[in-house]
């Protein structure tokens, strides 16, 4: 899932930076993701994953690093499930 | 120009209130009665003397320094502070209501206040747990210091707030700053300044940080006049800004976070009450004119009566408006998910908007009540200088900015259909 999650952060996550020199915890936003970029990441990642971000899941922290858009997206998964 | 206002009414101000009293069931009595005890000193007091100068202050562009003198005097720059470091705590409520109070009679005095308290509110909500902070707070309250805001720049940053060129350049302990391009409102009149900036030289534009830089700690360069159709009191002028002070004085929180979680809500519900405190004093204006009618031709209804309650409609809404943002913001406070969802952007951004085109519909639609009294500058009913000064609210940070950035969230957002929620 992370690879996935790299893939689609290369791809449109607008970053002015590699992804494959930040770690899985290491922080987004201070690598410069933009609100911006995030809105357009959000996209990318419902297409990738074939899931929907509830609105209460449309914030700051759930896109703060990999590990925190995975964690988000096995919640919608398990959301989705249930 | 007239010198009318909310003064001249003081009995009947509860018409022209964002909050008639009782709405503070929450708090304790003690804290009850000293709200109403504030308030009434920034009625009697304070707008007398924002008033008096108000007409001055547009024809000179110059900083209301007597309603500032005012305020400091009562206490009122540091209400916001917490009462563990010596303040009063004050409620955005309040807080707005005194923006409204004091815009009714000066719309520059008004918008300075509002400026200052959006800062305090940085502060406020960010820095508790930080020592030096807290020691500036406890300075705040004890010499009642003005906060100024540099967060524009030049370099083609302008207004984007969340993007910076200059960083942090920290030498040890210390750090210089230098900021080109920036307009700071009243930033010669400030005792202090919140200046925002890379995290260093070398992070992205939008990896941000907010330090406190007091005036011993920098030079103001002075690039450009503020000479504008109206807000002219704000000396909003242009400088470049030059400084150097210890790391600890730069706010522990990202920038990022300031902004959306308490930035947002405090400028544009205290950017809102300051208009409607302009279109409440347009109101008033229509309204003596149309009593003025009323009592020459006794026995007809005036033609202006229509319209006035047309207006009354519409500055019932403005009111509902700023009520239940600040419902939504007291209700999001304290959950920082909530407060950086994109539905709380959505509906504070759509306050900023909605707020800055009732103000400007409000004025312009006194203005047919009024007719030529109302065109004219030395009319009791003038309303020259309110229409002038409500006209920057489309721009201050531009209604078509906050669109451009709502619609890009549209893609994903899905609205709350719910009347309650």
């Amino acid at each position: 899932m992370k690879s996935k999650i790299r893939e689609v952060l290369s791809k449109h996550g607008r970053l002015p930076v590699d992804i494959a020199t930040l770690s899985d915890s290491d922080d987004l936003h201070a690598a410069g993701l933009t609100s911006f970029a995030s809105v357009e990441l959000m996209m990318a990642l419902e297409e990738a994953f074939d899931i929907e971000y509830p609105n209460q899941m449309m914030n700051r922290r759930h896109f703060s690093s990999v590990t925190a858009i995975e964690n988000a997206l096995m919640k919608i998964r398990q959301d989705m499930a249930a | 120009m007239s010198k009318r206002s909310t003064v001249g009414r003081l009995a009947e101000t509860d018409a022209l209130t964002l909050f008639p009293e009782g709405m503070a069931k929450g708090n304790s009595k003690a804290a009850r009665h000293a709200e109403r005890v504030l308030l009434q000193t920034v009625r009697s007091e304070i707008c007398k003397v924002a008033a008096a100068h108000a007409a001055h202050v547009d024809e000179d562009a110059r900083f209301p320094v007597e309603a500032f003198a005012a305020l400091k005097k009562a206490g009122l720059l540091g209400i916001m502070v917490p009462s563990e470091l010596g303040g009063m705590e004050a409620p955005i409520r309040v807080i707005a209501e005194i923006c409204s109070l004091l815009a009714q009679n000066c719309s520059s005095t008004g918008m300075c206040y509002a400026m200052h308290q959006i800062k305090a509110s940085s502060l406020v909500m960010h820095a508790m747990d930080d020592e030096w902070h807290r020691g500036f707070m406890r300075r705040m309250v004890a010499e009642q210091l003005l906060l100024g805001s540099a967060t524009t720049e030049g370099g083609g940053v302008g207004g984007d707030l969340r993007t910076s060129n200059c960083g942090i350049d920290a030498q040890g302990s210390v750090f210089a700053l230098r900021k080109e391009g920036c307009l700071i409102s009243y930033g010669i009149q400030a005792d202090a300044i919140l200046i925002t900036a890379r995290r260093t030289p070398e992070s992205p534009p939008s990896d941000q940080v907010m330090a406190v830089m007091t005036r011993d700690q920098y030079t103001l360069e002075l690039t450009q006049v503020w000479n504008t159709l109206g807000m002219r009191g704000t000396c909003s002028n242009n400088f470049t800004f030059e400084g150097a002070a210890p790391v600890e004085q730069v706010i522990p929180a990202s920038f990022a976070d300031i902004a959306a979680q308490s930035m947002l809500a405090y400028a544009h519900i205290l950017w809102a009450a300051t208009w409607y405190g302009i279109a409440a004093n347009a109101v008033y204006r229509a309204e003596t004119f149309v009593h003025a009618e009323a009592r020459r031709r006794p026995g007809t209804v005036p033609p202006g009566a229509m319209r006035l309650a047309e207006l009354l409609n519409s500055l019932q809404q403005f009111r509902a408006l700023i009520l239940a943002s600040i419902d939504r913001y007291e209700r999001a406070k304290g959950d920082p998910d909530e407060l950086s969802s994109i539905s709380f952007v959505v509906a504070l951004n759509g306050t900023k908007v909605s707020a800055s085109e009732a103000a400007c519909d409000i004025i312009q639609h006194a203005f047919l009540i009024c007719g030529i009294h109302g065109y004219r500058n030395d009319s009791p009913h003038s309303l020259g200088r309110h229409l002038r000064d409500a006209m920057s609210s489309r721009i201050m940070i531009n209604n078509d900015r906050i669109l451009g950035n709502v619609s890009n969230l549209l893609s994903v957002y899905k609205h709350n259909p719910s009347l309650a929620a």
